[in-house]
């Protein structure tokens, strides 16, 4: 009955990636290594003042004093740093101008991966959402600046902010995430690239979902972005995140930085769909996804809400947190993490609660198959002066064959007595019944499968905006394909 | 001839549960299979259904002249072969609304249709709901979760309505069923009566037939159909309880 079930498992789950290809681009890139010539060659390369340059320098020489973090329940091979591209960017074609600034390659890449970097290319019913495309080390266009600028709203590039809102960066720049952090994220600060920057003034609501895109493209080169977002007081934005990979048989490294500042009353909503190409069957390439998200609700009032579904990477090492500064803040966690084949992923959160009536809810869903591991970790910290304050947290994990491994570990803290803590975890498998059910109505076992995981994560789903749910949903099924076995 | 079963034998982990059971069902039939507990009469329905846990070690299973047995479950289903099921399964946070919705539009893709437009699916629900009294919040639940007894077995006619099979078995559909349930899935199985579909229907009392009329009952024991009649041998049954077909067998 068992062995049933595990082949159709199997046959579903074997899939291919859809977005494995690559753009003939050329490209610039800095000398293969890591020293602290690369960091000055960066910078250097980004025009950048001095205070930024010296915080690189800072970066790189503590991370030189910092070794591998290695409490995660990862296999990682280990990582040659100076067999790395630190920078790689797409040569600019000098004829081009205005809109067509972006080399229509690159344009075609975008498109091909279902994003419009054209303004005017508005489907009908749609809201527009405002795109921040990033391939390789650079930002190569960012749409609907200029509307938003209107309401006062900063949208652009990482290194456009440096160039254009120096003060806006100095001051809030490695605020959430110093470079002392952890081993990755002081690599991010040593060498990081691009990004997206976006600053929401005091009382307005962004009109419109703003959105990363980001892409590796070039080959043997990692890829090292820092988005940073302040919402100031009353404040409104939602976020997205998206991102694709070549195929290729040897791992890339994606070390990222996010950062979220919300004030008073301001909230700040983050969705990520993490599509890095997840290796193959046997495990040969794939990303190595190593992220520090951290949003801090400074303020009293104020709301940051991480909705993340994590379907791609060989390694996923990733913990979107809140630090809940405010009093009556909420912070939440919204997470599906789907692993096939021979994927790895350990991701949580952390939500340390420090103000008072502080709330936060923790909804993650593991979802394994093939010969993957997934686990969630997450740390709930309520402090001392935290009083009244309340986390709910569910980790479900769903088990698709028995070759596949779900790990759950929370750790809870709480250093006062008014404060409430509750914690709910499932662990569950699709059932050949379920199956069998399924297909007697005429429904194929793949979508079977499709069905029954995109039931199990609705309650992550639902909190994604519409422009994101639908695109989750198929991917989810996707992941899957060829898994049931 | 709709459904042909010539000396089927089948069994589960190397145990024979089927032992040589014959059965001819015609287009426009109602067909009511009785027995005792344990005699393979669900074993029956989900043979004929394809689940893969049953191996068939003989005879065969010929569904409007062609051999069932090359036919995966989904295709079957496809065909027209329904199973309103004795313990339906839980499928939380898929809604019955998407759920039927994937069932119909992948039915219509084998059949080389177009899937359904929302809005005429939409109607086809309301439609079919109407037709088997049930209330519309039913359908905006996750599918069988959290339903009572008696709403499940209401859920299955209601899908068996949705895909207008050509052979609807229901397996036990009354079991655990109070008498306002019990009417209504009868109702549905009568409003959907045509001379062009045929049912197969499982059931361990006779209650079942006070509503649903069949032109014949067989007496599943032990693993083969030893008696077959008209309707008048369900209430022998129930009068002289199934003790008597053991003895006869003995």
């Amino acid at each position: 009955m068992e062995s049933e079930a595990t082949k159709i498992l199997d046959e579903v789950t074997q899939g291919d990636y859809k977005y494995g290809f690559v753009t003939e681009i050329e490209t610039e890139f800095a000398p293969t290594g890591l020293s602290e010539d690369t960091v000055r060659y960066i910078s250097a390369k980004k025009n950048e003042p001095e205070f930024l340059l010296q915080f690189r320098l800072k970066a790189y020489r503590h991370w030189l004093t910092m070794s591998q973090p290695e409490w995660a329940h990862l296999k990682i091979d280990p990582i040659n740093f100076q067999d790395i591209i630190f920078y790689a960017a797409p040569k600019k074609k000098k004829e081009l101008s205005s809109l067509d600034e972006v080399d229509p390659e690159l344009l075609a890449t975008f498109n091909k991966l279902g994003i419009s970097l054209d303004e005017q290319k508005k489907l009908t019913g749609v809201a527009s959402v405002a795109v921040d495309a990033v391939i390789d080390s650079v930002s190569v266009k960012t749409t609907f600046s200029e509307t938003l600028s209107k309401h006062g709203i900063i949208f652009c590039s990482f290194s456009e902010a440096v160039q254009n809102h120096p003060d806006l960066v100095k001051q809030y720049m490695g605020s959430v995430v110093p470079y002392t952090d952890n081993y990755f994220a002081a690599l991010n600060s040593a060498v990081f690239s691009d990004g997206s920057f976006c600053y929401i003034p005091k009382g307005v609501r962004c009109p419109m979902e703003l959105s990363t895109y980001f892409r590796i493209n070039a080959a043997n080169t990692g890829q090292f972005e820092r988005t940073l977002i302040v919402a100031e007081e009353g404040a409104y934005v939602s976020y997205m995140e998206g991102c694709t990979a070549p195929q290729r048989d040897e791992n890339q490294l994606h070390a990222a930085i996010v950062e979220i500042v919300a004030m008073k009353d301001a909230e700040v909503k983050y969705s990520t769909v993490q599509n890095w190409y997840p290796g193959d069957k046997n495990g040969i390439g794939g990303i190595y996804n190593f992220v520090t998200k951290r949003g801090i609700c400074k303020g009293s009032h104020s709301k940051i809400s991480w909705t993340q579904v994590e379907t791609g990477s060989a390694i996923t090492w990733k913990y979107p947190s809140c630090i809940l500064l405010g009093d009556n803040s909420v912070g939440e966690f919204y997470s599906v993490a789907v692993t096939n084949n021979h994927q790895q992923a350990d991701t949580g959160t952390k939500m340390m609660h420090l103000g008072k009536n502080t709330r936060s809810t923790i909804i993650s869903k593991g979802i394994s198959a093939g010969k993957s591991n997934n686990s969630y970790r997450g740390l709930v910290r309520i402090s001392k002066n935290a009083a009244n304050s309340r986390n709910y947290s569910q980790c479900d994990s769903l088990l698709l064959g028995a070759k596949c491994g779900a790990h759950t570990y929370p750790y809870i803290q709480v250093d006062n007595r008014s404060s409430i803590v509750e914690h709910e975890a499932t662990t569950s498998k699709i059932s050949e019944d379920q199956l069998f059910y399924c297909q007697q109505r005429g429904i194929s076992a793949e979508s079977a499968i499709g069905l029954i995981v995109n039931g199990y994560a609705k309650e992550v789903l639902k909190q994604l905006p519409m422009e994101f749910a639908v695109e989750a949903q198929k991917l989810l099924s996707i992941s899957l394909e060829g898994s049931v076995g | 001839m709709l459904l042909q079963i010539k000396n089927l034998h089948a069994s589960i982990n190397g145990k024979e549960i089927l032992k040589g059971v014959d059965l001819d069902v015609r287009e426009g039939e109602v067909h009511a299979i009785m027995g005792p507990n344990g005699t393979g009469k669900s074993t029956l329905a989900s043979v004929i259904a394809g689940r893969e846990v049953f191996e068939v070690t003989a005879g065969e299973i010929l569904y409007k002249g062609k051999d069932l047995h090359k036919l995966s479950i989904e295709d079957r289903a496809r065909e027209g072969i329904f199973l309103g099921f004795q313990y339906p399964v839980e499928i939380p946070g898929v809604s019955i609304t998407n759920f039927m919705r994937t069932a119909v539009n992948e039915i219509r893709k084998f059949k080389g249709l177009d899937p359904l437009p929302g809005g005429d699916f939409l109607r086809l629900m309301e439609e079919k709901k109407r037709l088997v009294e049930i209330t519309s919040n039913l359908t905006n639940r996750s599918v069988n979760e959290g339903f009572s007894g008696g709403e499940k077995k209401k859920n299955e006619i209601f899908q068996m309505a949705m895909l207008e099979p050509v052979l609807a078995i229901l397996d036990e559909t009354d079991s655990g069923l109070d008498i306002d349930a019990l009417r209504i899935v009868a109702n549905g199985v009568n409003k959907l009566r045509r001379p062009d579909n045929a049912f197969v229907v499982i059931t361990h009392y006779q209650r079942l037939l006070d509503y649903i009329i069949p032109d014949f009952v067989h007496v599943l024991f032990e693993g083969r159909i030893v008696k077959s009649g008209g309707k008048e041998l369900a209430l022998e049954l129930e009068e002289k309880g199934y003790d008597w077909i053991k003895k006869e067998q003995e």
